[in-house]
């Protein structure tokens, strides 16, 4: 798509991935171990809740927030990619690459470590509010590395992500070694990712971080395309770059330390939903972000709907899924272009 | 000069932890004028047109554009006014030749940043006159040095600026390209746009530039016409000898030729 966006185009292409998304909402939940007839549901809804069927207890308190999660959890991680890879100038940036989600697992190993002293405040469970206090640390660490009096240095803002991520992995191992094998693999489950815990009162405490994050980052993406040409020109062409970068850092860091401290890592999403919607309806980002976060939350709702129901009743880990399925997808787009 | 578009005093800068400076130079530019930056390499050309440009903060520096004080002013606003080219410009995407002309529009748009049909006006404009027309929907990465340099500056001419700043534009071009780039200089420059370039050839600088600012390791040596700085004795002591001037046959204008080490006017 070589001509520069239209308003037409624009909408086309974001009813398009608005509707994909609405079509993997809408049927992911009816998906499942257990077979659920949207009739009954329907007939239920319309009586008060203590009359209900299991069918649509399931429907209403484990599936839809589920779904909702996926879409909320994999939108975040691409369209945080999609930014990154502009500000940092760098096709393999990801949510990780701040080494936010290194500071968010060490928090969480850290408070499964520390179980015992399991507590549950408001919407937050301890080991939720551990990984945010870890993702809290990492972005100040990386914030007081990178910044410089006429804005962040990008270059040092990624070497001291990727440092901080080894260290965090570093620190992860250490207590991995310390622990006992039943705690183990509860810190084995959470750094795998997944969405398996949810309600909609957990779903709720994600919003705090995570909407101011989302909503700084999409105001941001008229701006993105002219850093894509460096800085100079960027600057040149009249946009405060400074402002931006900051900008992009704290609401990258905002939404992935949200989504983190409740799903965990899950790999691939952040890294390659972005390439694959540039490939698909251009390189404007202006198109490319909102379209991340469509394109990055169905997928990984579809891939959570795989791992519950490919081994039911067991459930794989989401991230083999996203692997999967998308790496094979990626490498088609990557072939169809050459 | 009371109608000057840039009035750049007292520019300074350094690079820690590396001793070298910029020291304290002012220019100032108008309407329908080039001034050719010109001096040796790490002379300062560069750094100063940064300073100028509002890329480089300096805080000891006044810069006014357009009569108003530069630092004062939102970028988007500079954008309006002042159209800056860098010397290196690398995309992380490869976007088309239109999409990249259409993002000078920026400085312009509001909100989404959708173009209008005068937009679009402006850009085929933009396109005609830098003549990039032609591979409007080519990627940058597939087009010569030549093309992408002319497709940035059809970038630049997008802003609709008053002044452009224009940082070793023709580095690496074949000659016919040099000269289409000059030319294309000299017309806006007819149609009253300030232009300031920084430049190793002088000779492309002593043929279309009106005034020359010669600098040397981070100090002004000299600025006047083309006749005062393109000499013998203000050349030599500043590139150490190695030049020999001479008179371009069909315009008269004074050139430079390499001379070879101990042939020199001055040795």
């Amino acid at each position: 798509m070589p001509e520069p966006l239209t308003r037409k185009r624009y909408m086309f292409f974001l009813l398009l991935y608005v509707g994909c998304a609405l079509v993997v909402l809408g049927m992911a939940p009816l998906v499942g171990s257990e077979s659920i007839s949207l009739a009954r549901i329907g007939a239920d809804l319309r009586q008060p809740a203590e009359n209900w069927t299991v069918d649509t207890q399931i429907f209403v308190y484990q599936r839809v927030p589920r779904v909702v999660l996926g879409l909320l959890v994999g939108g975040s991680l691409a369209l945080v990619g999609a930014v990154l890879q502009v500000i940092l100038r760098n096709a393999l940036a990801a949510p990780y690459t701040l080494g936010i989600t290194g500071g968010a697992s060490v928090g969480a190993v850290l408070a499964i470590y520390v179980s015992a002293f399991a507590f549950q405040l408001g919407p937050f469970h301890s080991v939720q509010l551990f990984a945010l206090a870890g993702a809290g640390a990492a972005l100040v660490l990386i914030y007081a590395i990178a910044r410089r009096p006429e804005g962040l240095a990008v270059n040092t803002l990624l070497l001291a992500g990727v440092t901080v991520h080894i260290l965090c992995g570093a620190v992860i191992l250490l207590i991995s070694y310390l622990t006992s094998p039943h705690l183990l693999k509860a810190m084995n489950q959470w750094l795998m990712g997944g969405l398996a815990v949810v309600g909609y009162q957990q779903l709720a405490s994600l919003l705090p971080l995570l909407l101011p994050g989302l909503g700084v980052l999409l105001l941001q993406m008229a701006s993105l395309n002219h850093l894509s040409l460096g800085h100079e020109m960027a600057l040149g062409h009249g946009v405060d770059v400074s402002a931006v970068q900051g900008r992009c850092f704290f609401g990258a860091a905002l939404a992935t330390a949200a989504v983190v401290s409740l799903a965990g890592p899950i790999g691939f999403v952040g890294l390659l939903t972005p390439h694959a919607v540039r490939r698909l309806s251009g390189l404007d980002h202006r198109l490319v972000l909102p379209g991340s976060f469509l394109a990055g939350g169905a997928f990984l709702v579809v891939c959570d709907t795989l791992a519950r129901t490919l081994l039911a009743p067991t459930e794989m880990p989401v991230g083999v899924i996203t692997a999967t399925l998308g790496g094979p997808f990626f490498i088609y787009l990557l072939l169809k272009r050459s | 000069m009371n109608s000057s578009l840039l009035d750049v005093r007292h520019a300074s800068y350094s690079y820690p932890p590396d001793a070298w400076q910029l020291h304290d130079v002012s220019f100032e530019l108008g309407a329908g004028q080039i001034l050719g930056i010109i001096g040796p390499n790490g002379a300062g050309k560069s750094t100063l047109l940064k300073i100028a440009a509002g890329i480089l903060p300096c805080a000891g520096a006044q810069i006014r554009l357009a009569g108003q004080d530069l630092h004062c002013l939102s970028r988007r606003r500079v954008a309006q006014t002042l159209g800056y080219l860098p010397q290196n410009v690398s995309s992380i995407f490869d976007y088309s030749v239109q999409q990249v002309v259409a993002m000078g529009r920026f400085a312009h748009l509001a909100g989404a940043g959708f173009l209008s049909p005068q937009d679009n006006g402006i850009i085929e404009e933009c396109l005609e006159q830098t003549e990039t027309a032609a591979y409007r929907h080519r990627p940058l990465s597939h087009l010569s040095g030549g093309e992408r340099q002319r497709v940035l500056l059809a970038s630049v001419l997008a802003q609709q600026p008053r002044l452009l700043l224009l940082d070793e534009p023709t580095t690496g071009l074949d000659l016919h390209h040099q000269v289409a780039f000059f030319s294309l200089l000299a017309r806006l420059a007819s149609q009253e746009l300030a232009v300031a370039v920084v430049t190793h050839d002088l000779n492309l600088a002593g043929a279309y530039c009106d005034r020359l600012l010669l600098l040397s390791a981070g100090r002004r040596v000299t600025e006047g016409s083309v006749e005062a700085v393109i000499a013998s004795d203000v050349l030599g002591p500043v590139y150490r000898e190695s030049v020999h001037i001479g008179r371009h046959p069909l315009t008269d204008k004074p050139i430079v030729l390499p001379a070879p080490p101990g042939r020199s006017e001055h040795a």
